[in-house]
């Protein structure tokens, strides 16, 4: 076992058990707990709490990640892929070679090709292509990698998404921020470690996406409410004030220490810390929520508007979390499964998200947090390069899914920027060049966070279960 | 001298072990045991000792065989690597027996032997077991130089074994009968009382339904709400009936298969329906077909099994001994079922319906016996029937498709079944080809079929269609021949739904919502059903015909056909849709006297549709029909008359189809027996036959594990060499045959443990002994754990005197918060809190996969996508936020302080000692009556000049607080009373 087998191994049989330790302010004094782990001094001070910050295995060169889902599978064809042989046949039948034997949910395979109805252009250093629908991103772009030979087994919506989260398209499996905030914990004492985002639709994978699977719910991620409190719960009772429940934890923490004597079980220990920490967080959360603070130069970049509920108020909350310690922040945005009207939809949902999320990637920037902050934009899978066409479910001129290939851009986080990665056909169909598997992209990013994709493990139910599955490689072009 | 274990063992492990390791041992080799490195693996010896040249080895490393250089992974070995192996191979060899990894044989595992009766233990304490367990458990104890604990104090004690068989903390009443009971027996009276508690079911149900995966919604993006809860009951009576384990498991895996299965043991069949379902609108629902069945082979493996046998869906299992082709052996017996939805009328409900039944046969054989004409007249009818019947040739369809989503499978009976996707609006366009002439007429058959909503023959919750459009295109068999639409005229059908003929179907509209529907009176419904169309012209050209149809369903709300088949006819006009269904003309083809009673009665009712004497009659028996009662529904399983073929999936996938399997069960296990069919129910009465070897193990092991918090093997999920071992083999063992040769008596067991002297010890624990035994494997000391996210909430709602307790039927939809429900998919589901819904147990709470219930998830509840036969217990802020300020929890907080105001007591003592019993079950220390008087005093200060804040503070409804009793008071008892729903103790069984 090497050193970071054994990390993680003592890590995980200690976490099993919570012991905590005296940094909360409870002791465990007479049980003398600390020499249970006797050859362990170096564990023993963040073994206790499950999400105290540890270090990963290798130095790493991201330390939190802003992950921004783009439920529905944005159409690459029209904002990163530039193909130009698809205005060529712009309206003829897609070559049968091309195809094989893919079959569709809602098209044929002999549909025809549908070119992009908005134009490319080259901008920045890197002269990465960007379509006309991303002139915010256009800005950016030399912040920015593009990979436009992204590729995914699942074709619906539900296991794709629960794919590219999980590493799996079988419910029950950890999130990537759960595995992430199992690996590092979490630098905020006030925060959850993995806190999710939603504007737009209701997720098709639901609360799979964030799951924490067979990983200790702790790491789950947590849903913040689009309006009035932003974690479930957070607000006290009408009529009792911060004061009064004060003072009931005060009472509740006499009588559980009173209990912990007594017994002598250290779970008591670890209930009274989280009782504590929830009332920190009772603080902390709407100071985290009140937009308002913000300068209204800030709020103008982003166009966030104080009380809202948007893209745009999620990705400035977005940096304000992790400003605060969380890990791992992830923005559902469901909204860009465009099956009909696809240039429509995409003009609508750039109108949304492209300006934010460009200010995003400067904001994070200027607070020197984006070097060390890994900003992930895409979703589930692609659209195809034929059209969607159908009179009686009353849709054209859409797109229908496209596992194949599709494309995400990274920034920051030790992602070499400026790059464009990847190449499709003519038509966008297929990958010739550079395929980034999802699992490879797992594995990528976790090695940005300092690990071996493989050596991040947790044993279950008779093996060893990681995000990347069985497969994963890394993908160094990626990597700065 | 090269040395092995400084020179070549680290060349290896580097380059070698990942595939030929304790893991991997491809081509049958290993590198890491002396034993099968040097005798080869199925290519032969890899090494000659003494030389290298002639070693295949070498050969390998080297790159002799270019399509064959080793490693396969990873970078080539160095020259002076393989100098270095070649060094050592001319040397002869040397490889030092410690150097070698020992290769275990997985198939001699403990778990795959049957468990035998051990002895019990002889032990020196001779006082303290109370029961086998207590020898098997105090002989380690002793071999460990430990003692036992002292027995917990009796309200512990009692609050714990209700808390463990209940899952309901003891009332006051109930402690205090305990508390004064000093006989012998008191204790085990109390056991007794209560497993012949109703609420008993409910809390072992509970533990069932998390392997179950039980849940009240489909899963996957749409995650619709479905109806399983009468399985949900099912498993509540038969804990309750104490039903032995061995027919538990053979109602639930083959109960529709049992002769004369009654209504119980076909819903307990639900047990495999609790997978998920995938109606996302571009799903291929082949696929979700398969993955529903890998998803049931993964619960047969952990309910039943204990073994992660869905290692096994793509390739041979790495660790334990099961083929890949073994697994898909096992997923044959799984795959041969139709899914049907099935009523489940209650007891009353099935005696309303038998007598509806009865009085329809009683008015219907008056009539027979009224006239004494109606032979003549039912022989006259019967020769017109016979020629009415026509000569229909079924099409065969070519090319099927639907406007948006649905999928079709092509029946042998050349029908269509629509699968997948369920649009609101629909459209099919089938193709046919005929070498008929002078077509006539077309028919369309909708079928029913198990597969559809009440068996159809449509798509709607009802089994209902609307036919919105059905036209016929027709063209000359040719390349690029012009289609002509097919004129139709006189519609007819065996039956229409008042409002909604057949002639709607060719009324050239779409728009008007009117086609041909079925929906017949209730417990009629859902029968196949015809329509035919004449066509104007004769329609069929020399060479063949390519004929086209299209059926339009735009009536929405799903009303599509279901299952459905066409045919043709040359016969002459008029044509007309036979009045009679397959099963009448089958009667019709027996000579009258061969026909029972049933058959003439059946026949009888299409005959006196058309007898004008009967027109008040049929009124009568219509008015009859009407009063069929509704019922509920639930998903079964229904064996189909013909399996379906099983492949291996190469690399487990569904579309790569590899050899050809018959049902089997695994090599390791023992053999099916002979001439037995295969079946289900075959493979149910395996299960739990008594020479298998891990089902009665893993069984107890999860009882067990429900009272200590961990099983006896921890990783209660998984019995294979990769699973923990146990930490009382032979106790494992007593337990399983203990529980065989009782007849599987569940009851039985929980006596055993419960009333064990094990179970009855404190559990304060010593920090020496915590030092010892961290996770109390050695049982040194009673269980302390957290309870289930169930639990919790039960507790609130008891102490404070708001538990409803009825005990089953449908879910309930107590308080969600805001927001929730839209994290799923599409628009949130109606989530409507009823009168009745806010105060029952958790249990009952709707389990929708995708949006758990808050509470409940916050503290581990399962969401039901895959079995849990073991939850990971977790402790955070959110939990604490949950019981702080979760309406549920404060309104149980300000119920529990009226409650203490009004009936706990003169004084302020005696109200605080009641409070805290109803919580804990204890009187509290004086140190904590001082913490918590203190409490109250502050807070009566505080209170006593802020009126309005005490009305907030102790009740929901601020404009109508309760009028008798002092608010202030109620208020300050409110944040006392909140502070012990929120003590750890409180969601704790100590």
């Amino acid at each position: 076992m090497n050193f970071a087998e054994h990390f993680l191994h003592e890590r995980r049989k200690l976490v099993t058990r919570r012991y905590f330790f005296r940094e909360c302010g409870v002791g465990l004094g007479a049980l003398a707990l600390a020499s249970l782990l006797r050859g362990n001094e170096a564990l023993a001070a963040t073994a206790g709490n499950p999400l105290a910050a540890h270090a990963p295995q290798f130095p790493a060169r991201a330390k939190r990640v802003i992950y921004l889902f783009q439920a529905g599978g944005p159409s690459q064809l029209d904002l990163f892929n530039h193909c130009p042989g698809l205005a060529k046949y712009d309206g003829q039948p897609i070559p049968k070679e091309i195809v094989k034997d893919q079959r569709y949910a809602f098209i044929k395979p002999d549909a025809a090709l549908f070119a992009s109805r908005f134009q490319f252009a080259r901008h920045g250093q890197c002269g990465a292509e960007l379509s006309e629908a991303l002139p915010y991103l256009a800005e950016v772009v030399d912040d920015i990698a593009i990979v436009n030979s992204m590729t995914t087994p699942a074709f619906n919506h539900a296991p794709a998404q629960i794919f590219m989260n999980t590493g799996s398209t079988i419910f029950g499996r950890p999130s990537m921020g759960a595995w992430v905030s199992y690996g590092l914990g979490s630098e905020s004492q006030n925060l959850p470690a993995f806190v999710v985002l939603s504007s737009a639709g209701g997720t098709s994978g639901g609360s799979g996406n964030w799951g924490a699977g067979f990983l200790p719910t702790v790491y789950q991620g947590v849903a913040f409410r689009r309006s009035g409190d932003p974690i479930l719960y957070l607000a006290n009772p009408p009529g009792i004030t911060s004061d009064m429940q004060r003072r009931s934890l005060d009472a509740l923490k006499d009588l559980n220490q009173d209990r912990l004597d007594v017994v002598g079980d250290p779970e008591i220990a670890t209930r009274i810390n989280s009782f504590e920490m929830a009332y920190r967080m009772q603080t902390t959360a709407p100071e985290l929520m009140d937009l308002a603070k913000e300068s209204k130069q800030t709020l103008e970049m982003y166009g966030a508007v104080p009380g809202e509920s948007s893209f745009a108020n999620n990705c400035l909350l977005a940096r304000r979390l992790v400003e605060r310690g969380v890990r791992f922040v992830q923005l559902f945005h469901e909204a860009w499964d465009h099956h009909s009207d696809v240039t429509g939809g995409i003009k609508k949902e750039c109108g949304a998200t492209d300006k934010p999320c460009a200010a995003l990637i400067k904001d994070l920037k200027q607070r020197g947090m984006l070097e060390d902050t890994l900003v992930i934009w895409g979703g589930e899978f692609g659209r195809t390069p034929m059209v969607e066409t159908n009179k009686e479910a009353g849709r054209s001129q859409g797109r229908d899914h496209h596992p194949q290939a599709f494309s995400m851009w990274l920034a920051g986080g030790g992602i070499k920027p400026g790059l464009t990665l990847g190449k499709t056909d003519e038509f966008g169909f297929n990958i010739v060049q550079d395929p980034v598997p999802v699992h490879d992209l797992h594995a990528t990013i976790l090695r940005l966070l300092g690990f071996d994709h493989t050596k991040l493990s947790y044993h279950f139910q008779g093996r060893d279960f990681r995000l990347t599955d069985v497969e994963g490689e890394l993908v160094p072009k990626l990597l700065a | 001298m090269v040395d092995y274990v400084r020179d070549v063992q680290p060349i290896l492990a580097q380059n070698c072990y990942t595939c030929h390791g304790a893991h991997k041992h491809e081509s049958q080799l290993r590198w890491d045991n002396k034993e099968i490195a040097l005798q080869g693996g199925e290519h032969g010896p890899d090494i000659i000792p003494g030389h290298s040249a002639d070693s295949r080895v070498i050969e390998l490393v080297s790159g002799a065989v270019p399509d064959l250089i080793m490693p396969q992974k990873g970078d080539r070995l160095t020259a002076q690597q393989i100098g270095i192996l070649r060094a050592w191979i001319d040397q002869g060899a040397p490889w030092p027996a410690s150097a070698s990894v020992k290769a275990v044989d997985p198939r001699r595992h403990w778990a795959f032997k049957a468990p035998i009766r051990p002895p019990i233990p002889s032990v020196q304490n001779k006082h303290w077991p109370r029961n086998a367990i207590d020898s098997f458990v105090l002989a380690r104890l002793e071999a460990e130089k430990l003692r036992p604990s002292p027995e917990a104090d009796r309200s512990t004690l009692l609050r714990r074994v209700s808390l463990d068989l209940t899952g309901l903390p003891p009332t006051i009443q109930e402690m205090e009968d305990y508390l004064a009971d000093h006989s012998p027996d008191a204790y085990e009276k109390q056991v007794e009382r209560l497993l012949a508690s109703p609420h008993y079911g409910e809390c072992w149900a509970r533990h069932w339904l998390d392997v179950a995966r039980y849940a009240d919604s489909n899963g996957y993006e749409k995650d619709l709400s479905r109806s399983i809860w009468p399985y949900r009951d099912w498993v509540i009576d038969a804990y309750n009936a104490n039903l032995p384990f061995d027919q538990f498991a053979i109602d639930q895996l083959a109960g529709d298969l049992l002769p004369d299965a009654t209504q119980a043991q076909k819903v307990a069949t639900g047990f495999l329906r609790n997978s998920m379902l995938n109606e996302e609108g571009g799903i291929d629902p082949e696929q979700f077909r398969n993955e529903g069945i890998i998803e049931r082979m993964d619960v047969l493996g952990k309910a039943f099994l204990g073994l992660t046998i869905n290692c096994c869906q793509c390739h041979d299992h790495k660790y334990d001994p099961f083929p890949q082709k073994e697994y898909y052996r096992l997923f044959a017996f799984l795959n041969n079922d139709d899914e049907p939805l099935m009523e489940v009328p209650d007891q009353a409900g099935q005696a309303k319906r038998a007598a509806i039944q009865r009085k329809i046969a009683d008015i219907q054989d008056q009539f027979m016996a009224q006239y004494a004409d109606l032979p003549q007249k039912m022989e006259a009818w019967e020769r017109d029937m016979k020629a009415m019947e026509g000569t229909w040739t079924v099409l065969e369809p070519q090319t099927y498709y639907a406007s948006v989503g649905t999928k079709f499978t092509k029946l042998d009976d050349n029908s269509l079944l629509a699968t997948g996707s369920n649009p609101g609006v629909s459209q099919y366009t089938v193709t046919a080809r005929t070498k008929l002439k002078g077509i006539t007429g077309f028919r369309l058959e909708a079928l029913a079929d198990a597969n559809l909503p009440y068996y159809g023959p449509g798509r709607a919750d009802n089994g209902n269609f609307v036919l919105s459009e059905f036209s016929v295109g027709a063209s000359p068999d040719a390349p690029n021949a012009p289609t002509n639409e097919v004129a139709l005229q006189n519609a007819t059908a065996d039956f229409s739904q008042p409002g909604y003929p057949a002639s709607a179907a060719i009324d050239g509209t779409i728009t008007n919502k009117i086609g041909w529907a079925v929906e017949d009176l209730p417990g009629r419904r859902n029968r196949s059903r015809q329509a035919v169309f004449e066509s104007k012209e004769a329609v069929g050209w020399e060479g063949g015909t390519v004929l086209k149809f299209t059926l339009n369903h735009s009536y929405g709300s799903e009303h599509a056909l279901g299952r459905f088949r066409l045919s043709v006819t040359t016969a002459p006009h008029p044509l007309r849709a036979d009045p009679l269904s397959r099963h009448a003309r089958e009667i019709l083809a027996l000579a009258p006297q061969q026909r029972s009673v049933a058959q003439r009665r059946e026949l009888f009712d299409f005959y006196r549709m058309t007898d004008p004497r009967m027109a008040e009659t049929n009124k009568k028996i219509e008015d009859e029909q009407g009063q069929w009662p509704s019922a509920p529904t639930t998903l079964v399983l229904a064996a189909r008359d013909y399996p379906r073929p099983t492949h291996v999936f190469i690399r487990g996938d569904w579309q790569k189809p590899g050899a050809l399997v018959t049902p089997g069960v695994p090599s390791i296990f023992p053999a099916l027996p002979k001439d037995a069919p295969l079946n289900r129910l075959t493979l149910a009465r395996w299960l739990v036959d008594k020479r298998h070897p891990t089902v009665a193990r893993v069984i107890v092991n999860r009882i067990w594990q429900a009272y200590f918090g961990r099983g006896l093997v921890a990783t209660s999920e998984d019995f294979g060499t990769q699973g923990d071992a146990p930490t009382h083999p032979e106790l494992l063992d007593w337990l399983a045959c203990e529980f065989m040769d009782s007849g599987w008596d569940v009851k039985h067991m929980q006596r055993l443990i419960a009333e064990s002297a094990t179970y009855r010890q404190s559990s304060v624990v010593s920090p020496r002994l915590l030092e010892r035994d961290p996770y109390d494997q050695l049982l040194a000391r009673g269980p302390r754990v957290r309870v289930d996210a169930e639990i919790v909430r039960d507790i609130a709602l008891s102490a404070s005197g708001l538990l409803d307790g009825q005990i089953g039927g449908p879910p309930v939809y107590p308080p969600i918060p805001d927001g929730v429900l839209t994290l799923g998919y599409g628009s949130p589901m109606t989530w409507e809190t009823k009168a009745g819904d806010r105060y029952r147990r958790a249990l009952y709470t709707f389990v929708k996969r995708s949006v758990p219930y808050p509470s409940l998830q916050v503290f581990d509840a399962p969401t039901g996508e895959s079995p849990c036969p073991r939850r990971s217990p977790s402790d955070t802020p959110l939990q604490a936020l949950t019981t702080l300020n979760d309406p549920v929890f404060v309104e149980a907080a300000q119920a529990l302080a009226l409650r203490v105001w009004k009936h706990g007591g003169k004084d302020d003592r005696t109200r605080l000692r009641f409070a805290f019993e109803l919580c804990t079950g204890r009187p509290p220390s004086p140190k904590e009556t001082a913490v918590l008087s203190s409490l109250l005093q502050d807070e009566s200060q505080f209170f006593s000049d802020r009126t309005a804040r005490a009305v907030q503070v102790a009740t929901q409804d601020v404009k109508n607080p309760p009028q008798d009793v002092n608010l202030e008071k109620v208020a300050a008892w409110t944040m006392v009373t909140r502070v012990l729903l929120n003590l750890d103790e409180t969601i704790t069984k100590e």
